[in-house]
Parts: C-alpha cells; structure tokens; sequence
C-alpha cells in the first residue's frame, strides 16, 4: 500500500485481557502480507531492568520507585519505536503495554505526531472470569515473573496485580475520545466498537481482528496425494493420482476417522490431484481456486533438468531470490501470499479445517502460522504423504507431523551452494531431488 | 466430449458420493454463498434519510457481484402500492390509526415475498429496507425469520448531522413518487415532519440489554463510528467489512485501458506486448486529460502487464501496479488472433460464444474468475478518493458491471473501447457514466455477441467449480398481489447507449490479419497442455 506515515498501533486493557495475544497474532499477520512490523512489549524491557520480580507490590499506583521505572521502561520502548519506524524502515510497530490512562495514552500521542505517525487503539475489554482465569493459567505460568512460585501463589499474586490497574483505569470512551482512532474489542470478540478508521492499513487490521477468536481448534495440512507428474519429476501440471496418491488418500481417510474430529471442514483446490484426494475421503469438501499449485508459466510441467536445459538464466535467478522470483508468465512465492489471503483469513474465523493443496501453497501457509520469514518460506520442508496438525497454544501454535505410511517420491529442492548465473549444469542440479 | 466432460468435471473415482455430494445440487452456488448454510434477512433500521436505502442498493449490488443471490424489499415501495395517492406526512402519525394497519398490512406482505424468495426463487439474502423502529415491529421479524429458519442481522443507521440529513433529503426525497411537485420547500418540511413522527417511537437497538443477543452492526454518522455485536458468520463479516469501507464523500473514479498495443495492432489476444506508437500518444493526451481537469490527489493503479505501466510511465505521476488487474489470462489461445483460435480449437472458440460468461479457456479463465480476482480491487476503489485505473478490456468490463449493476449476461459484451476515459461518479442511489474519447485513433478490439440462437445447452463444459455473480435486476420476478406491472419507482441512472451491447451489429472481425501461426513457444507448450489435458480425461 501506499500509506507514507508509518503506523503505531498501541494496545490498551486491563492485565489478562489478550493484548499480547492480539500484538503477536497481528505483527505475524502482517509481516506475513508484506507489511514490515514489529511488537514492542514493555513488560520486556521491565523485566530487563527489574532482573527480579517480587510480587505485586511493584504495580502498586503509590509506590513511587515502581511507577518511575515503569514510566522510563515506556520510554525506552518508545525510543525503540522511533528507530524502528524512521530509521530502519519498519511501517508498524506494535506498542504492546497495559496504557489504561488517558495521560499515558496523551504521551504516546505527542510523541506520535511529534514524529509523522498514525495511531491507532487496539482496546480490549473482558470481564468474563472465566476467561481471565484461563488467560492467566495459559501464559502467566510460563512467563519469566513467575518461574520460581507455585500455580496457586502466580494467580493470586497476579489478581492482585491486576487490581493494582483496575482503580486507575480510563477506558477509552465514546465521547471523551472521539477523535481517536480505536477499536474496542468487547467479550474477546463479541462486540467491537470502531471509531475513525483513517485508512487502508487500518481497515485491513479492524477486518483482521474481527475475524479472529480463540475457541480451541486445530487445522490440518497437507499435500494432495503422489500425482503422476510428480513421479516424473515434473513440476506444476494437472495430472492426476499415482497408485501410491490413492493408497494415501484411503490412509487419510482412515486417519481422519480415527482423528474423530467434530465438524471438520475440507478444503481442496481446483487442481485434479487434491480434488481425487478429497473424493476418496467421502465427506462433503468445497474447492477454492486461490488453493491451486503455483503457476510455473513457461516452466510448466518442466523436469529440473529441462529447465535447466532451457531456461538456465531464469534457474539461477530463481535461487538467488526465490522468495521473489517470478516464473515467466508465471507467479512467484510473493503472488502466491497475495492470492492465499483470503484463505488465511477464512482459516481464522473456522474452526476445524483440514486443507488438502500443494506444495508451495503449503509452504505460504504454513509460514503464516509458524512466523518463517520470506527467506524461510520457500525452503520450508512439506513432503508428500505426511498431514501437519497445528494447534493453538498460548501465543504461538503446535505442529505435530504424522506421516501416513506410503512412500512416495521426494519433490523438496534445496538451495544449491553455487547460485551464480555462470555456474555448471552439474552445480545447478546438484539438490535436485531423485525421480524416474 | 461435453457430456462426459461434465460428469468427470471433478473426478473420475466415486459416482455414489456424488450423488450425496452438496456440490453436485442445482444451486449454481458462488464460492461466496457457499459459505452461508441459511438463507440471511438483513434488516435495516433507521429514521428515514439515514441512508437505509443507500445501503441496501450498494450492499445489495455487491453481494450480487460476487455471487450472491440478493434482493432488496423496499417497504416504501409495497406503500406506495397500496395508497396510491401520497397526501402528506400525517399519514405516518402513530396515532394515525387506519395508516397504522395499512402500513403493518403491507410489511406482512412484503415479508412474504421475502420467505418466497429465500425459499423457493432460490434467494440467498433478503435486504428487508424500512425504518424498523420499533421493538415491536423488530420483534415481529424475528418471530418470522426463526420460523423460517433464516438468520438474521440489522443494520442500524444513526445520524445526528443535521447538514448530512437535509443532504440526503434533497439528493433523494425531492425526487421521490411521493412529491411530484417538487417543490423544494414543500418537500423539505413535510419530510422533517414525516421523521418527526417516527421519533415519537424510535426505540434504538440496545446493545447492553434487550439487544445484546442480537446480530447487527449500528453505523454512527456516516461511519465515523461502528459498533459491531456477535457476528455469526463469513457472509456477515464480509458485509460489515464492506459497509466500514463505503463512504458517501463525493468522489469520481476514472476507467480506461492500456493505449494501444502491438498485439491490439495485429489482432492478437492477451500477451504482454508494448504499445504502438498511438498507443503512446494516447498516454500523452491521457497525461494532457488529466492536467485538464486537475484531479487532486489522484492515485493512478495500473496491472503488472508492460502496456499498462507503460501508458502510466506518460502520466510523470506515482502509480501502483496491482497484479490482479492483470487481463484475463486465455490460456492456451493466448496471443492468438481470434482466426487462429477458430482454426486451432473451433470447438472452444464456439463454447465461448455460447456462454461468454461462465466459460474458461483451457489453462486460462473465465468471466467469473475474474470477478473473484478483482474483489480485492473493488473494496479498495470503495475506500479511496479519486482513482484512475489504467487496466485491460475484460477487467474493465467486470469493474463497469460492478459500478452499474449488470448482470453476467452484459457484462462479457459491454462496450470499453481503447483510448476512451470512463469517469463515474456516483450520485443518489446509482452512477453517473461520463465517456470521454481522447481523440488518438485505435483498432476496434470489441467482438460483439454472434447473431442467431445460441441453444443453452445445458452440457456447457463446467471444467471446475465457479460462480456467477448476478445484477440486482436479474432476479424472477412474481406477480404482486394487487397491482400488475414491476416498474422500478425511483429513476434509474440511465446508462449511456454506447456501452450497452448491441445485438443487432454483426461480428466485428478483428483488424490485422496474421498470415500463418507463427511458432512461438508459448503456443506450442499451450497446445500441448491442451492435448494433456483432454487425454487424462
């Protein structure tokens, strides 16, 4: 996008109330379109300043120390802030701190036109207990504050804690703050209340956070079964299953029974050989074009060492930028993320999916929910046969691979050593995985 | 080669899941309605001029453009019906008593031409356009959609502005049925009175009590504020992204194509071919056009094609280049002349005539595809100011159907010639199409609809799972209970002649002629693909 000024987005709410889980997910989010974005979470930089934590005492609103520590630790981030959104080209920082006054939130402000920012308030707001409680069992536990006290000492220290906010809290308001650009999440998730959306970036985040919620659920990847053209070693086409293709789909099937999963949804491409998957499952499935394998445009259906044979320039390039580099009438890895974003966001707002697609589209989404870089992305290992199971957990997401049991042919092509556009046809071949 | 096409369309294994199978329905169902399970009754809620009919028609037109049966039930109208003559604003008092039992009469009835087409005229939402300001009234439709198994979600519009609602009143009430005299003052006054009557009982939606469990999204002044409660699925989310992201500021979008290529010179379809040198000229009385009418603070988009870049590069302005403005990709037919299609796949090249719409080359795609590409396009267009978008023939007409509301069967025929500039500009309920030729000659790249009966086979080649977006006029119509005749009431926004398609011109040929195929690669690896593909069928 276009937007010039770069954007801070400053997180308000209570303790316990998800806002680191919000900064993580939509830093992720956005790195992952293309958006350089960065979190900056003051409990961090008071944990380096503070070497020890001692209990609640330290958010006391009237012990002094505290509150001037914690004023210069906000400072700290800002400054940080400002060095990453002037100097080294970040578009949003992510200012991820309790700011529940109306002075505190004024400062971030004067800083933010002093320097050429947007702002923008990511409020949330929950009084549901429940909730609270497993927030805290969830990610209090593990946190570095409370490593050395039981289960029962870290939630009563940390509800005192949160009282020691709750008198002074200034929620942002209809009225007193209609000039600012915020949005009020309610009931994690049930209301939102949006004020002054000023442009496209926050327009995309609002949508963002209103699709995602936090009910348990796990979403399943994996590849289409061994198609006859990945036996040959060629790449892209619309071929259909091998023996050994069809041999997995009937163990997936078996898996996902045994799986016992409620409600699952399928998600397939258009493409034959995810399609015939799907079909040998028995269950309703829906096909969505933006699945469909990465367009290879004149590589397609090409072996490696054809397109070596004749294109060995585009080869080089490919592996000196393969993030970026786009096949000739074709898409690169970066098409490729434009086009998934609709997936993407579809696979937050369901619950149990299972998304049989391809290799690089695997690759794209796997690297949404494991926060792999543009460099990672592309080398990301995503072998045929083998279902990948993510799971939600506190702030990040838990893979667990499960190969299925039938053999197949390796499609994975590392980076070769010698990327050079000189370099031998032996140099260029040299990762190039066995095939007939 | 039809027949069984269709029937290994998706796969050749498990006759008997398909037979089970949802996909396999009547329905032709988008890939957006897929998504919904039941029908949805969108309900507005608002005092009048609060831009609830604004709404409904731009909420209703998008919906259909990505697929989306949808079909506004305006409650003025179905009035209007049943009192013939408007006299004044005393009938909306609510102590009007015979007006009270009419005006209820025909909300009952409006509801049933709702169930009906939810349920059996194969409609996915119903906009249900009234004020709705009651509890009881709201109440009274909730009881109807829960016994029918609908989902429901309103939309409220609060306005306190007053200069935003004396707009919207001499935008579009002056012209409405009910005051044929037009005479503003007149209309003025009888209007604020008629709102008078409907704050007497306006019972807002209460998000903290009786409406907490409600679905619905209140819009605070024109948007400046939104409060969103329990949305329950994607076809809600996606219709509140969309309503945070239209505005009512006045605006003006510019449509054109590339200037002139080499392939538009020599016939041939898509590529990525340069311009010619009229086609730079073009760009430099684009550059002049736009001096002329000093557009501020104009953003120029362009595809990632060099014939867009390269008439944008002219402007000596910032552009950006989006790549699903790109032209529709012809797969194995790109950069043919249509001679050479009708030689090398007569077959294919007689499909597309027959269903211009839904019909996708081999390898490449179809009307539709494009649509689904271009939502993103659109939703940004919604948001900015003024835009110049410098893109391609078939991505110009999928943008034009969506600012005019046409249906698939006009859109793939729509006239958007080279080196002509469209600017719309929306006005009232609809768009204002300003066409401006900038005088730099071109080859005519149109093909018009062929002549005679094109038999609706119903064997249309369905190669994979696509969708069709409708106009919000292509709906079945059904007799009304007490009047014949479904004229529109309020004035359309008439669409200029030259772009509608006309079917009586016969076949323009293409100029250039191309002596024999010359074997580029690209055509010989698309034959290939072609023969690869039929042979695994």
């Amino acid at each position: 996008c276009m937007t010039n000024c770069p954007t801070l987005i400053v997180t308000v709410g209570l303790p316990a109330r998800g806002k680191t889980y919000i900064s993580k997910k939509l830093t992720r989010y956005l790195n992952w379109i293309g958006v350089p974005t960065k979190e900056f979470n003051v409990g961090d930089y008071r944990r380096e300043c503070l070497k020890i934590y001692k209990s609640f005492e330290f958010f006391r609103p009237d012990n002094e120390e505290g509150v001037k520590i914690r004023r210069q630790c906000a400072m700290s981030a800002l400054n940080d802030v400002r060095q990453y959104l002037s100097v080294e080209g970040g578009q949003v920082a992510v200012f991820d701190a309790t700011n529940t006054t109306r002075d505190r939130r004024g400062t971030i402000m004067k800083f933010a036109e002093q320097n050429g920012f947007k702002v923008f308030f990511v409020e949330s707001v929950c009084e549901d207990p429940e909730v609270i409680a497993q927030n805290i069992v969830q990610v209090k536990l593990e946190n570095p504050d409370y490593m050395n006290c039981s289960s029962e000492e870290a939630i009563e220290d940390f509800m005192e804690r949160i009282k020691c906010y709750e008198t002074s809290y200034q929620p942002l308001d209809e009225d007193l703050d209609s000039d600012v650009s915020y949005i009020k999440i309610m009931d994690v998730g049930r209301r939102y209340l949006v004020n002054r959306v000023v442009d496209h970036i926050q327009s995309r985040i609002v949508y963002y956070l209103m699709n995602i919620h936090i009910t348990p659920r796990s979403i399943y990847l994996c590849r289409h079964g061994e198609s006859d053209l990945n036996i040959k070693g060629r790449i892209g086409g619309d071929s259909g299953l091998s023996g050994r293709g069809k041999e997995f789909a009937k163990r997936l099937r078996n898996f996902l029974e045994e799986q016992n999963i409620k409600d699952l949804k399928i998600w397939t491409s258009q493409m034959k050989r995810t399609i015939q998957t799907a079909e040998c499952l028995g269950v309703p499935y829906e096909q969505w074009k933006s699945l469909n394998e990465i367009d290879a445009g004149v590589c397609e259906e090409m072996m490696y060492e054809e397109i070596q044979e004749h294109f060995p320039l585009e080869f080089a390039l490919r592996d000196q930028d393969k993030y970026r580099y786009r096949y000739p009438k074709g898409e690169s890895y970066e098409d490729l993320v434009q086009r998934l974003e609709p997936v993407i966001m579809e696979l937050e707002r369901q619950e149990n999916v299972l998304v049989i697609c391809h290799q690089a589209i695997m690759r794209c989404l796997l690297a949404y929910f494991l926060d792999k870089t543009s460099h990672e992305l592309p080398y990301l290992k995503c072998p045929l046969h083998t279902v990948l199971k993510l799971t939600p957990v506190a702030y990040g997401c838990k893979v667990e691979s499960v190969y299925l049991g039938v053999e197949s042919v390796n499609t994975h092509r590392d980076r070769p050593e010698n990327v050079n556009v000189q370099r031998s046809t032996e140099d260029a071949l040299q990762t190039v995985p066995a095939h007939l | 080669m039809s027949s069984t096409q269709r029937d290994s369309g998706a796969s050749t294994n498990s006759t008997e899941a398909k037979k089970t199978d949802p996909r396999w329905n009547e329905k032709k169902c988008s890939w957006a309605s897929y998504m919904t399970n039941s029908p949805t009754m969108i309900v507005m809620i608002g005092l009048p001029a609060r831009g609830k009919t604004y709404m409904s028609k731009k909420l209703t037109r998008y919906l259909n453009w990505i697929g989306v049966p949808t079909k506004v039930f305006n409650l003025g109208v179905y009035r209007r019906e049943a009192v013939r003559a408007y006299k004044s604003y005393d009938f909306f008092r609510h102590d009007n008593e015979e007006a009270m039992k009419i005006r209820k009469q025909c909300a009952l009835v409006a509801l049933q031409d709702v169930r009906v087409y939810l349920t059996e005229e194969g409609g996915q939402i119903a906009v249900f356009d009234a004020t709705n300001t009651t509890r009881e009234r709201r109440d009274l439709i909730q009881a109807f959609v829960k016994e029918n198994g609908f989902k429901v979600f309103f939309v409220e519009s609060v306005c306190d502005d007053p200069d935003v609602i004396a707009a919207n009143i001499l935008e579009v009430k002056v012209s409405s049925p009910d005051y044929p005299e037009k005479h503003r003052e007149r209309v003025m006054e009888d209007f604020l009175k008629r709102i008078e009557c409907y704050k007497v009982t306006y019972q807002l939606l209460d998000p903290d009590d009786y409406d907490k469990d409600l679905s619905f999204i209140k819009v605070i002044n024109v948007g400046q504020r939104f409060l969103v409660n329990r949305v329950q699925d994607y076809i809600q989310s996606k219709i509140v992204y969309y309503l945070m992201n239209i505005h009512v500021h006045s605006h003006s979008i510019y449509l054109c194509r590339h200037g002139e290529s080499n392939h538009n010179v020599e016939g041939r379809i898509g590529g990525d071919s340069e311009l010619s040198p009229r086609g730079k000229q073009f760009a430099h009385a684009l550059r002049d056009f736009i001096d002329e009418n000093k557009l501020s603070d104009l953003k120029v988009w362009t595809s990632q094609l060099r014939r867009t870049i390269q008439t944008a590069e002219e402007l000596g302005v910032p552009y950006e280049q989006w790549k699903i403005l790109n032209e529709i990709d012809a797969g194995v037919c790109e950069e043919m002349t249509y001679q050479m299609i009708q030689d090398s796949f007569p077959e294919e090249f007689a499909l597309r005539d027959q269903d211009k719409y839904h019909y996708r080359y081999p390898g490449g795609e179809s009307y539709q595809d494009l649509v689904q590409r271009l939502e993103p396009v659109i939703m940004e267009l919604e948001r900015q100011g003024n835009v110049l978008v410098i893109c391609h023939q078939a991505v110009m007409r999928c943008l034009l159907a969506y600012f005019l509301d046409k249906g698939a069967d006009d859109l793939p025929y729509m006239k958007c010639p080279l080196h002509t500039v469209l600017k719309l500009t929306p006005v009232a309920y609809g768009c204002k199409v300003e066409m401006f030729y900038l005088n730099v000659e071109a080859v005519n790249t149109h093909r018009d609809r062929p002549l005679g009966k094109n038999p609706r086979d119903s064997a249309l080649i369905h190669r994979r799972n696509s969708y069709t977006p409708l106009s919000s006029y292509d709906q079945v119509k059904r007799p009304r209970l007490y009047s014949a005749g479904n004229q529109p009431w309020l004035p359309l926004a008439p669409t200029p002649s030259a772009l509608m398609p006309e079917t009586l011109q016969s076949q323009a040929r293409t100029g250039g002629s191309c002596l024999s195929p010359c074997a580029k690669e690209s055509t010989l690896m698309a034959a290939k693909k072609l023969v690869a593909v039929f042979a695994s069928e």
